[in-house]
């Protein structure tokens, strides 16, 4: 399949300067004297992305994601390197398109669209398209500087989502608008996958990157560490946050290795997790049986105010349960020395399938991650019921019949 | 690689079937550091439906703001034109006949190249907002300046036939077709000075007021408010050449020879009884000029793109 971007050994080092002037005076004052530290926001980056594939691109504040996504949109230039980008290409950048504040709604959309290359009668055809989505019909006409936030993120999506693009950029924009258009900037960008169009996604939620990603990168300090399935991507992902927290990463944290020699940087440590499934006969579960997850873990200090959080997805990575242990009612103190805990489900309600099961300790605020098991245990589960569906709850029916008819006056 | 070689299209994998030969049809668009000054004037054509509707919504955005709209946009030069003929033909009483028109022809083309030069300066650091997050060749920002200045000298042009309509005043109709490169050339050489103002501009944003300022002194250096033959030309006698390096001198003369159409003029004043205001130049000579402009403000704006080109990849980030 042909590449729609190809990004090949691209950087971008930005300029720092100490107090510089940007006048002409200042210039001439100081002439020569501007000191400046070089940042790399991006060191030698290169993947290509296919026709038709949905990247996401993961990384903590800083890490260089929307500088790189300025950079496939040619809004900057990369210092080294080039980026070939093959067809129409749309882009939503931090916070809305570039719309101009003085112009009306209407002639900002043309404005765009022509931008993007469209001819004028070619944004006249999807003119209503554009308003009807971004449900801006009454606020149309006003200046876009009226305009609130979201109302401006609302136009600048509909705008590149309808004018065809082959290829979409987008930057952590969906943040701002209201639920129901999140869901509808959601559902159209699934469509524009079924029609085989290339996405280029930026988002900080690890669950989005999930359930629409067919590949995900991982940026960290403009240095690409990783790019794979986007499991695997959130999971190196959360392990990186992990070790900037002063934890070590999980492959070290292997119960094999003897806490202590690595130093005294974690305070809690989950040493292993395992299921009633694994620990029992069968390695299947049951659907509707009692299940529970159980992680043995060390506290090497006294910790305060803590909670163990569990996450339950689905083979999609799609997150079907998320909890801790401070919701279900529980102290939040760990004392020190080895313990235990256990997530205990009565019945497992999920029907058959493959179920992934990820443990944590984090702080109860969940500023602070003590340690992170991504996806530590799976479980396969089997329904011998009728009911189709993804749940399996406990459900019964009763029926009357053969009353009498009684009208209602109105 | 080089830039050549990227721009040509990926390589095509597999065979020639028919949706792969649409899928080729795709443009592609290389993002590097060095563009060639060929290729980014391919983009600005291909962009070319964005400038005309650059230069149709900042005119709207002018007149929308007001309800006289228009006729506000022409009370600037209308008030200079004013200032001028009392201050030079009231006040000094320096009896050209219709002098209004002599100002009027010169003016037309330096107002056209003074505002579209200082608003192609702003034009970058005005529209950051568009900059930060649309790519596209920003040079299309300053030529549409240069475009609805442009636009705005039609509009003098439609009142200044009125004037000659009023004063009965004709130009010189053999050489009216003179317009057209004097239009051309300041066209360009504003569009290079623009282009490469624009992007100063950025880095040095004291710039758009230093420009104000050269460009108030510039105007003294043209013959629109006083005669280059009958003023200047005897005191600089064979350095007169001097003064015409200034392009614009040479575009001021054109329009003055065009549209005020007189070489020599009988005066009213008692001292004297005529005057050369006009250069006896014959239309050649001209044209000559007006080419000479054209071709240097070509090779202009051809240094402006590349320097443009240089300074462009660091906009978005110093905006
Ligand atoms: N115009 C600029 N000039 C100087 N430095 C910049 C500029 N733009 C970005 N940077 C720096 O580049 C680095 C990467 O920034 P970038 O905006 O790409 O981060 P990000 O991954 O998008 O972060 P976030 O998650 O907050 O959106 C940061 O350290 C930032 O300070
Ligand atoms: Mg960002």
């Amino acid at each position: 399949m042909a590449n729609a971007v190809e990004i090949d050994a691209v950087s971008k080092t930005f300029k720092l300067y100490h107090e510089r002037g940007t006048s002409l005076k200042e210039r001439l004052v100081k002439a020569g004297r501007s000191r400046y530290d070089e940042l790399k926001a991006l060191q030698s980056i290169s993947f290509d992305v296919a026709e038709g594939e949905t990247i996401g691109i993961l990384g903590r504040n800083g890490s260089g994601k929307s500088t790189l996504l300025k950079c496939i949109c040619g809004v900057l230039q990369p210092s080294e390197g080039e980026i070939r980008v093959r067809g129409k290409l749309a882009g939503l950048l931090e916070l809305g398109a570039g719309f101009q504040p003085e112009l009306s709604g209407r002639d900002n959309i043309y404005l765009n669209g022509s931008m993007l290359g469209l001819t004028r009668k070619e944004i006249d055809d999807v003119f209503d398209d554009i308003v009807g989505f971004a449900e801006l019909e009454s606020f149309i006409d006003n200046q876009v500087k009226f305009y609130s936030s979201g109302m401006y993120v609302r136009l600048g999506f509909a705008v590149a989502v309808n004018v065809d693009p082959d290829i979409l950029v987008i930057d952590e924009v969906l943040a701002v608008g209201d639920e129901k258009f999140q869901r509808k900037c959601i559902a159209r960008i699934k469509q524009f996958q079924e029609m085989g169009r290339t996405i280029i996604f930026v988002s900080h939620s690890a669950d989005q990157v999930r359930s629409i990603c067919d590949r995900a990168v991982v940026l960290q300090t403009g240095e690409m560490i990783g790019m794979g399935t986007p499991g695997d991507a959130v999971r190196l992902f959360r392990e990186r946050l992990l070790e900037a927290d002063g934890a070590p990463p999980a492959e070290e944290a292997a119960p094999e290795v003897e806490p202590g020699q690595q130093g005294d940087r974690f305070l809690l440590r989950i040493r292993e997790v395992f299921t009633s499934v694994s620990e029992g006969e069968s390695p299947v579960l049951e659907s509707g049986d009692p299940f529970s997850v159980t992680a043995v873990f060390r506290v090497k200090e006294e910790i305060d105010s803590m909670v163990f959080v569990i996450e339950v997805h689905g083979a999609k990575g799609e997150l079907l349960l998320r909890t801790d242990t401070n919701e279900l009612g529980m102290a939040t103190d760990a004392p020190l020395g080895e313990g235990r805990v256990t997530f205990e489900f009565p019945s497992w309600p999920l029907s058959d399938g493959r179920y992934d099961i990820s443990v944590g300790a984090q702080s109860r605020l969940g500023e602070t991650t003590y340690d992170w098991r991504e996806n530590v245990v799976s479980v396969e589960v089997v329904y011998h019921g009728k009911a189709s569906g993804l749940l399996n709850l406990p459900l019964s029916a009763s029926l009357t019949a053969g009353g009498p008819i009684v009208r209602k006056k109105l | 690689m080089s830039p050549d070689a990227a721009a040509s299209p990926l390589p095509a994998t597999g065979d020639e079937t028919g949706a792969r030969a649409v899928e080729r049809a795709k443009p592609v668009r290389v993002v590097s550091a060095r563009v060639s000054v060929r290729d980014r004037i391919v983009e600005i054509w291909r962009t070319r439906e964005l400038l005309s509707y650059l230069i149709s919504t900042e005119i709207k955005v002018k007149y929308k703001n007001s309800a006289l709209g228009l006729l506000w946009s022409m009370v600037a030069p209308a008030m200079s034109l004013l200032i001028f003929w009392f201050v030079f033909g009231v006040v000094l009483k320096n009896a050209y006949p219709s002098f209004v028109i002599y100002l009027f022809s010169g003016l037309l083309f330096w107002n056209f190249f003074s505002t579209g030069v200082s608003s192609a300066t702003r034009v970058i650091v005005d529209r950051a907002g568009i900059v930060k997050k649309v790519s596209f060749p920003r040079e299309i920002l300053a030529l549409s300046s240069i475009g609805t200045s442009m636009v705005f000298m039609f509009f003098q042009t439609a009142v200044l036939i009125l004037f000659m309509v009023v004063l009965q005043h004709s130009p010189d109709w053999h050489l009216l077709p003179l317009l057209i490169p004097a239009v051309l050339a300041t066209a360009i050489i504003a569009a290079a000075l623009g282009i490469l103002l624009s992007a100063a501009n950025v880095y040095l944003r004291d710039m758009s007021h230093l420009i104000e300022i050269v460009l108030q002194a510039w105007f003294w250096a043209c013959p629109v408010v006083y005669s280059f033959w009958s003023q200047i030309q005897p005191r600089l006698g064979r350095l007169s050449f001097v003064y015409l390096l200034n392009p614009m001198a040479p575009i001021v003369l054109t329009s003055q020879r065009v549209i005020y159409g007189h070489t020599y003029v009988h005066l009213t004043t008692p001292e004297h009884t005529g005057i050369q205001i006009l250069p006896p130049w014959s239309g050649w000579s001209y044209l000559l000029m007006d080419s000479i402009l054209v071709v240097a403000g070509l090779v202009l704006l051809w240094v402006a793109l590349t320097v443009f080109g240089r300074l462009e990849g660091n906009f978005a980030e110093e905006l």
